[in-house]
């Protein structure tokens, strides 16, 4: 089935809404069987992003290409994209099976044949055993699964989904995750997703774009982004980050030296275009930061001394957060290792390598 | 023994349950069942004992002709009323809140005008020297006035005019509680805005489109005023002709016997409506 999958290019894309930029010169490819995520708080444009993609919305400027054929000019019904809303949009007065028989049906595919699409389709989310009950009857997975179904059982050129977990509580998210992501593996269609949960774009996606303001700020594999955040608002929206605000002492081959509150810090990289004495902005995770009993004696190793202002339990770690010269700093420790029994006033030191921060841009 | 009161007497509530509700009971039995009662034992007993009344609807070929005017009529009235409740009802619900706060007030206006002053309004408007006559005869487009008025067509548009609010409520109660995302999704799933339209939109519509025609059809069943002046004296509906054997010939018996089908069938009517759909919803409650 791979071979049907395609690739779209979203090509300097703008919706204006009055003074309203709602997607502002947005460009974005999307490989052949990809899952790509579009990631942003509310409001920054990616549900009308993916309602341009699918036919609802109609851009203020820019195209959008599905290989390489424009089809920014046709209506919905003629892209032949499946698309799962957020509250699934099942018809209730059809059964399941009239709901995932619906895109044949307008299709004029025979009974037959649609019978037998139907059947399987449902078989791919395994719900063939509910398929004379009415929409209201199933749970909200369930319900789910009826929308991937009617989605694909048209085999559409691309299937898209709209936060379509964001009804359903926390476990059942997780699972479905996983099965959404066992089920992308198996028909090997090209996914576009759209989210504001930053945990589910990181475990499901090949690719995540972010969006913020209509505009995309930073595109990539999740952990490419994880790592390597350009700003400071990847770096802060997609996990936690520390941030340091320095100036450069000292430019350096592999990277460059700064100074924040009267310290010394090392960083690895990232060091082009700066020069001694220019402002820097660095990110750290929480669970990059190291944290001991003394001093780190290592020379390359960065130090910073605090007490404990405040601390959690989650079972697999402890949460802290430090008062230092720098401010309040989140670190996360492994539970089972934490070489410090954590209490509030206690002195501690918070250690990490040159390479575990990132400099980010300012935004 | 100092005995608290139970709660029940607390609010000085010992009578029974029932003589709260006696007064209007009582005054609903008197002014509205014995009334009611009486129409129905004076369509037995007036001019003699007996069926002679409820044979003219096999007989009297003056009887039949009334019912038959009264169904094609009110069949009319309820098919355009609904068509045209169906577009306003539908531009209402899609439209924002702050334009469905005005479209309402004038869905809503009209019922705050007398029905005697709007059928002489269409009177002024449909007549041989009225509003549409004079502007086709001076546009050189007819040269005869067209006969809109003292028929069956003026009698249509009086009533028509009267019951689109009727229509719309009950139409819009129905789209309002749909998911707005469904059409949507009909047409992201391959479908044609008709197609859209007709499979998901229409369908989900059909409790509303029931309820109204329903109601506009019982309405209009036993509208008197708007055909009486409207339709001229020469178009005569059930609630004319009965007002006319009462009244003008005093034949009590033929005039209750129609009053008594009539609300028998209106009966009737809504006992197949109840079997259809939820009827306490249709009249708002719920």
């Amino acid at each position: 089935m791979a071979a049907l999958s395609h690739a779209l290019t979203v090509d300097r894309v703008s919706k204006h809404y009055g003074p309203v930029r709602a997607v502002d010169d947005v460009s974005l490819t999307i490989g052949r069987g990809d899952f790509v995520t579009l990631l942003g708080p509310s409001g920054s444009g990616k549900t009308t992003l993916l309602m341009a993609i699918a036919g609802f919305v109609a851009p203020t400027s820019g195209q959008i290409l599905l290989d390489d054929t424009p089809i920014t000019p046709l209506p919905p019904e003629k892209r032949n994209f499946g698309m799962v809303f957020q509250g699934y949009a099942l018809f209730p007065h059809m059964t399941v099976a009239q709901n995932v028989g619906f895109p044949l049906r307008v299709r004029k595919v025979g009974r037959a044949e649609a019978d037998r699409r139907v059947a399987d389709a449902l078989a791919l989310v395994q719900l063939d055993h509910l398929a004379d009950r009415l929409p209201k009857q199933l749970s909200g997975g369930q319900q789910q699964r009826v929308a991937l179904a009617r989605a694909l059982v048209f085999q559409p050129a691309l299937l898209l989904l709209d936060e379509p977990l964001s009804a359903l509580d926390k476990k059942l998210r997780a699972e479905l995750q996983v099965e959404l992501k066992d089920l992308h593996r198996r028909v090997g269609l090209t996914f576009i997703y759209v989210t504001h949960d930053q945990e589910e774009a990181l475990s499901m996606s090949d690719s995540i774009a972010i969006l913020r303001d209509g505009r995309l700020v930073q595109e990539g594999p999740p952990g490419a982004l994880y790592e390597r955040p350009a700003t400071r608002f990847v770096a802060d929206f997609l996990g936690k980050s520390n941030f340091i605000e320095g100036v450069v002492e000292e430019v350096r081959a592999d990277g460059f030296s700064y100074a924040a509150a009267g310290q010394r810090f090392v960083q690895h990289g990232g060091a082009e275009g700066l020069a001694k004495g220019a402002p820097v902005l660095v990110a750290i995770r929480p669970e990059k930061i190291e944290v001991r009993e003394a001093a780190p004696a290592e020379p390359e190793m960065n130090g910073l001394s605090g007490t404990i202002a405040a601390w959690s339990y989650f079972g697999s770690a402890f949460a802290l957060l430090v008062d230092t010269p720098l401010g309040r700093v989140q670190a996360a420790i492994p539970a089972w290792r934490c070489p410090v029994e954590p209490s509030e006033g206690r002195a501690v030191h918070l250690a990490w390598t040159a390479d575990a921060s990132v400099r980010v841009v300012a935004d | 023994m100092a005995v608290a009161a139970p709660p029940s007497r607390v609010l000085g509530a010992s009578l029974p349950w029932w003589l709260l509700i006696a007064p209007a009971l009582i005054l609903m039995l008197a002014f509205y069942a014995f009334p009611l009662a009486e129409v129905l034992w004076i369509s037995f007993t007036e001019p003699e004992p007996g069926l002679s009344n409820y044979e003219r609807l096999i007989t009297s070929e003056a009887v039949q002709r009334v019912w038959i005017t009264t169904l094609r009529i009110c069949i009319i009235t309820t098919v355009i009323t609904l068509l045209a409740g169906y577009v306003v009802a539908y531009a209402l619900s899609s439209a924002p809140p702050r334009v469905q706060r005005w479209m309402f007030l004038f869905i809503l206006l009209p019922l705050w005008i007398s029905v005697l002053v709007r059928a002489f309004a269409w009177v002024t408007i449909l007549r041989r020297q009225g509003l549409i006559n004079e502007a086709l005869i001076g546009a050189g487009l007819i040269d005869e006035p067209l006969r809109l008025i003292w028929n069956e067509f003026g009698i249509a548009v009086g009533m028509v005019h009267y019951m689109i609010p009727y229509a719309v409520l009950p139409l819009y109660a129905s789209m309002r509680d749909i998911d707005p995302r469904l059409v949507p999704a009909a047409r992201g799933l391959g479908a044609s805005r008709f197609e859209a339209f007709r499979s998901v939109f229409l369908p989900l519509t059909r409790p509303g489109i029931i309820a109204a025609s329903v109601l506009v059809f019982i309405f209009s069943l036993g509208f008197y005023v708007t055909p009486a002046i409207l339709g001229g004296g020469r178009t005569l509906m059930i609630a004319e002709y009965i007002k006319l054997q009462i009244l003008d010939l005093i034949r009590w018996g033929l005039g209750t016997m129609m009053a008594s089908t009539l609300l028998i069938a209106i009966v009737l009517l809504l006992w197949a409506l109840s079997r259809i759909v939820d009827i306490r919803r249709v009249f708002g409650s719920g």
